[in-house]
């Protein structure tokens, strides 16, 4: 008698309601998936009728035309220049933003919460729109671009450098104010000492980011690697594009390499 | 005169609770006093009334002839460059080397160029190093004060506040954070400071039987109250109860 009843199987459970809910979210996401996929005209079909074209173009691109080197690397030495200015003016406009966001040194609420407000702000506009505003006041070329960079990186950088300062050990603060030291001494001796390997591994950050964006910024007419890729692109010059692209590929991975093994050894 | 209180309170919680509560105390120039009591008697809250940190609130509290009350933001600097204070938790920055660590205690006395580029005058660095040998660190002054281990990190803060040339050594549970050999060389140090140099000491501390050893006055604090004040030797058993004595809404606050 016992036995058999252990050999019964337990009555199906009921749903549960947050299986329910659950369920009810997955039908949800999937429905506003697809409204969008309609609205980008999303269609496999078209993808795969477009794979011999795509063949074609990557076959034009073979092999890539390395004569064209000497000017690729003049004209990587100019992206990667455009980058390191902008992210060197950014540092410089970004240490001050960070001590006067932070709520550590600046006791005043309003000055703090606007700076917030600006980098936050800057931090919404994109570098693209940024350059084209720049563009129509100074003209074309790399300034343009670089003003860009380095208006929009303090973004970033500034919402950074000031979390590494909220971040400090108080105590060496507390001890030097209390030695009557003033509030540069304690920024200087106290603070600085502490957030300064940071700073150095942001602004690296900062650097391998604006790197890669100073690249698109060439395809919009900034000059550097970028520009000279769109120009072989509206010539058809596939093989020279194919050069390019590699050469951004090394830069990029080159960069991101020494940036980060720089960034271990200060930290 | 080095401190004098009269009728000192502070309170939190809007005015409900005592921090300190009608402190009258004097204190006279080269003394050496160590403070005790329960945590949460008041201990830190006076120490930190004498330099400023700590509003003292109401009453009057006289400290090298200021009045602290009175005193607000950059007023108080030439009053806290004459006073040390040494924290539970050292407060060096870790990253730096012994010697720039003592040199900030210089801070308040230098120019502020020679502050921002680190250009200490070179009698403020040889102050330092001589600051650094009276505290047993002699060549020690190009370490990285993170490397070290926990009671010369001590020795270094009382470095640094020597350099200041104070009047008066405040030292929050100086020995809290160490083991007790250690404790007691920290102890000596300030004592042989307050006897070779007059420095007045006041040690919140509390470990009783090296208050007993080393200081000449003992003033026990309990609920923000002076409930002691005389030599070691009036400390009686029965007054030691009193002070440290736990009811049962301290035992659950604790």
């Amino acid at each position: 008698m016992s036995e058999k009843k252990a050999l019964a199987l337990p009555p199906p459970k009921p749903f549960h309601w947050t299986q329910i809910l659950a369920i009810f979210i997955l039908l949800l996401l999937g429905t506003l998936s697809y409204w969008a996929a309609i609205a980008t005209e999303f269609s496999p079909t078209r993808l795969v009728e477009g794979w011999p074209h795509m063949k074609d173009f990557l076959s034009r691109m073979w092999p890539p035309d390395m004569t064209i080197l000497p000017k690729v690397w003049a004209e990587t030495l100019l992206t990667i220049q455009l980058a390191w200015v902008s992210t060197v003016i950014c540092a410089f406009i970004s240490v001050p933003m960070g001590f006067l966001a932070a709520r550590n040194v600046m006791k005043n609420n309003w000055i703090r919460g606007a700076v917030i407000f600006v980098l936050n702000a800057d931090r919404a506009i994109d570098a693209l729109i940024l350059a084209l505003f720049f563009v129509s006041a100074v003209g074309l070329g790399p300034f343009p671009g670089m003003l860009a960079l380095a208006i929009h990186s303090v973004g970033m950088l500034g919402k950074l450098f000031a979390d590494a300062i909220e971040a400090i050990d108080p105590g060496p603060v507390e001890a030097l104010e209390s030695a009557g030291a003033g509030k540069l001494a304690t920024i200087r001796w106290a603070i600085w000492p502490q957030v300064a390997p940071h700073f150095i591994s942001f602004f690296l950050f900062r650097f391998e980011l604006n790197v890669r964006a100073a690249v698109v910024l060439g395809l919009v007419g900034a000059g550097g690697i970028g520009f000279i890729l769109t120009q072989y692109m509206r010539l058809f010059q596939y093989q020279k594009v194919a050069t390019v692209i590699l050469v951004i590929l090394v830069l990029v991975m080159f960069v991101d390499f020494f940036s980060s093994k720089l960034r271990r050894a200060v930290l | 005169m080095s401190i004098v209180a009269k009728g000192l309170n502070k309170t939190f919680d809007g005015g409900k609770t005592y921090a300190l509560k009608g402190v009258n105390l004097e204190i006279g120039q080269g003394e050496f006093i160590a403070i005790i009591g329960l945590s949460g008697a008041g201990k830190s809250t006076f120490l930190r009334a004498i330099n400023g940190t700590n509003s003292p609130g109401t009453g009057t509290l006289n400290v090298l002839g200021q009045e602290v009350n009175l005193l607000e933001g950059r007023a108080l600097v030439p009053l806290r460059k004459q006073i040390g204070f040494i924290f539970q938790q050292f407060n060096l920055v870790k990253s730096l080397s012994v010697l720039q660590n003592v040199l900030v205690g210089r801070i308040a006395y230098s120019p502020l160029w020679r502050v921002m580029l680190g250009r200490f005058a070179p009698e403020d660095r040889a102050l330092a190093k001589r600051a650094l040998d009276s505290v047993g660190l002699e060549g020690r002054y190009h370490e990285i004060a993170r490397n070290l281990s926990g009671g010369q990190q001590q020795r270094v803060a009382i470095a640094r506040a020597l350099v200041q040339q104070p009047k008066i050594i405040l030292a929050d549970e100086p020995m809290a954070s160490l083991d007790p050999k250690l404790s007691e060389v920290v102890i000596q140090i300030l004592e042989k400071i307050n006897r070779e140099q007059n420095i007045t000491v006041i040690v919140n501390i509390h470990v009783l039987s090296l208050a007993k050893k080393y200081a000449k006055r003992m003033i026990a604090f309990r609920r923000g109250e002076v409930v002691f004040d005389g030599t070691p030797a009036e400390l009686t058993e029965a007054k030691i109860d009193e002070i440290y004595h736990m009811d049962n809404k301290m035992m659950e606050e604790a």
